[in-house]
């Protein structure tokens, strides 16, 4: 028999194998979906959080952290939904971002950084593909809710930026 | 019993401006006029009727008829939806498009941060999150009045036209109904005349900035928020509510 604290240790380490739908490189633990893991009267309860509200992942996301939790006979369980307080960029891990950056997304920069990247104020987001600085934002929307297109100056090469939220 | 009835009225009004806009928005996809700005509009599409689904979750809770957010969605008639009527004139063409959204993300933006404060922990938590999309949402509809005002001649006389025919549904959102007065005084929804005066001076600077004039003629539309709306909501719940009511079961 396993303490709970192990047992809970356990649960965040299968969760760290469940990949974003979306972004398949990066784990729901990184992307700070998974808010809390905890024991409730014999029962372990999974709070998760969406980022964006219309994220189509979202859903996604619950059944595989359900399959997950199935699969590693983890009972009595109860995945729960919880948007306060609201999910935020700054919830990404270390490992998270350099994953993202890894795998061509540019990641989060800090909050005023973003918001003059995305006015088009200054260029300062750095290219996820050759490191230059000199980027030029396409659309503050993207290919998912989370994203901005933008594109690098130096070489030409289009890339996603997940932004600040 | 009363401030519960008020609750669910005001939660259904945030859940049904959200639900149209994010469906009027989404008639877009395939036909905006650039690639990039077809997936704007439609990103905001998906954004507010994801904050729709929160609401409408919400409000079958209040309902105490153990309605589902579908169930709000799909299984109610034009009079029960208390949607303003800027959320469902039809999309015109683009300049029309940014005009509306324009108005609304205007009032979105204030009215959601007077939200993220309310004492009603569900509304708070949905206004907290929604605040951070709709910044990107103002931004966007505002830099495009911008553009097109203080653009070539054809877009400023569009963008122009478009601020003109729209302005007359901008003004509902800042007229309460009789059954908010009690969760004003609970502090669990915004006094929405409060807002105007801020809207009106923001959406001044922008006009102003994008070279074009605000309507002298201060006739507003209303009648959304008691159920009165325009002939075109009808249109649009009988494309949205067709299949789940012809085919109940159907699912994915």
């Amino acid at each position: 028999m396993v303490s709970t604290e192990e047992h809970i240790a356990e649960i965040w380490e299968l969760l760290s194998g469940v990949e974003d739908p979306e972004i398949p490189v990066i784990s729901v633990v990184d992307l700070g979906i998974v808010r809390d893991v905890r024991e409730e009267q014999g029962k372990i309860v999974v709070d998760i959080t969406p980022t964006y509200s219309g994220c189509p992942a979202t859903q996604v996301i619950e059944e595989s952290v359900i399959e997950a939790l199935t699969a590693a006979g983890v009972s009595p369980f109860e995945v729960r939904t919880v948007l306060s307080p609201p999910w935020s960029t700054t919830m990404l891990s270390a490992e998270g971002r350099r994953k993202l950056t890894e795998y061509g997304i540019a990641p989060p920069a800090d909050e005023s950084t973003d918001k003059m990247a995305l006015m088009g104020e200054e260029r300062q987001l750095k290219c996820p593909n050759c490191g230059s600085t000199d980027t030029l934002m396409v659309s503050q929307f993207g290919s998912t809710p989370c994203k901005a297109h933008f594109k690098c100056k130096e070489c030409l090469e289009p890339f996603d930026y997940f932004k600040c939220l | 019993m009363e401030a519960n009835k008020a609750l669910y009225e005001a939660v259904t009004h945030l859940g049904d401006n959200t639900l149209i806009l994010g469906h009027r928005l989404g008639e877009w996809c395939g036909h905006g006029p650039v690639l990039e700005q077809d997936i704007a509009m439609t990103n905001i599409a998906l954004d507010l009727i994801g904050q729709a689904r929160m609401y409408l979750d919400y409000a079958g809770k209040l309902s105490g008829q153990e309605k589902s957010e579908d169930d709000m969605a799909y299984h109610r008639d034009v009079l029960d939806f208390k949607n303003a009527l800027l959320a469902e004139i039809p999309n015109g063409d683009f300049a029309d498009s940014i005009a509306r959204q324009f108005f609304f993300d205007q009032w979105h933006y204030l009215f959601l941060e007077q939200l993220s404060t309310s004492a009603d922990e569900t509304l708070n938590a949905i206004a907290q999150k929604s605040l951070k999309e709709v910044t990107y949402h103002k931004r966007w509809s505002s830099e495009w009045v911008v553009r097109l005002g203080d653009g070539t001649a054809e877009s400023k006389e569009r963008m122009q036209n478009a601020i003109d025919d729209v302005w007359m549904y901008s003004g509902e959102l800042f007229i309460p109904v009789a059954s908010d007065a009690i969760l004003v005084e609970a502090g669990i929804f915004p006094d929405v005349r409060s807002l105007k005066s801020a809207f009106d001076k923001e959406v001044k600077a922008i006009i102003e900035e994008a070279t074009l004039t605000l309507p002298e003629d201060d006739f507003m539309q209303t009648g959304g928020r008691t159920g009165s709306h325009t002939e075109y909501l009808g249109y649009i719940l009988a494309e949205m509510q067709f299949l789940p009511r012809a085919y109940p079961d159907a699912t994915w």
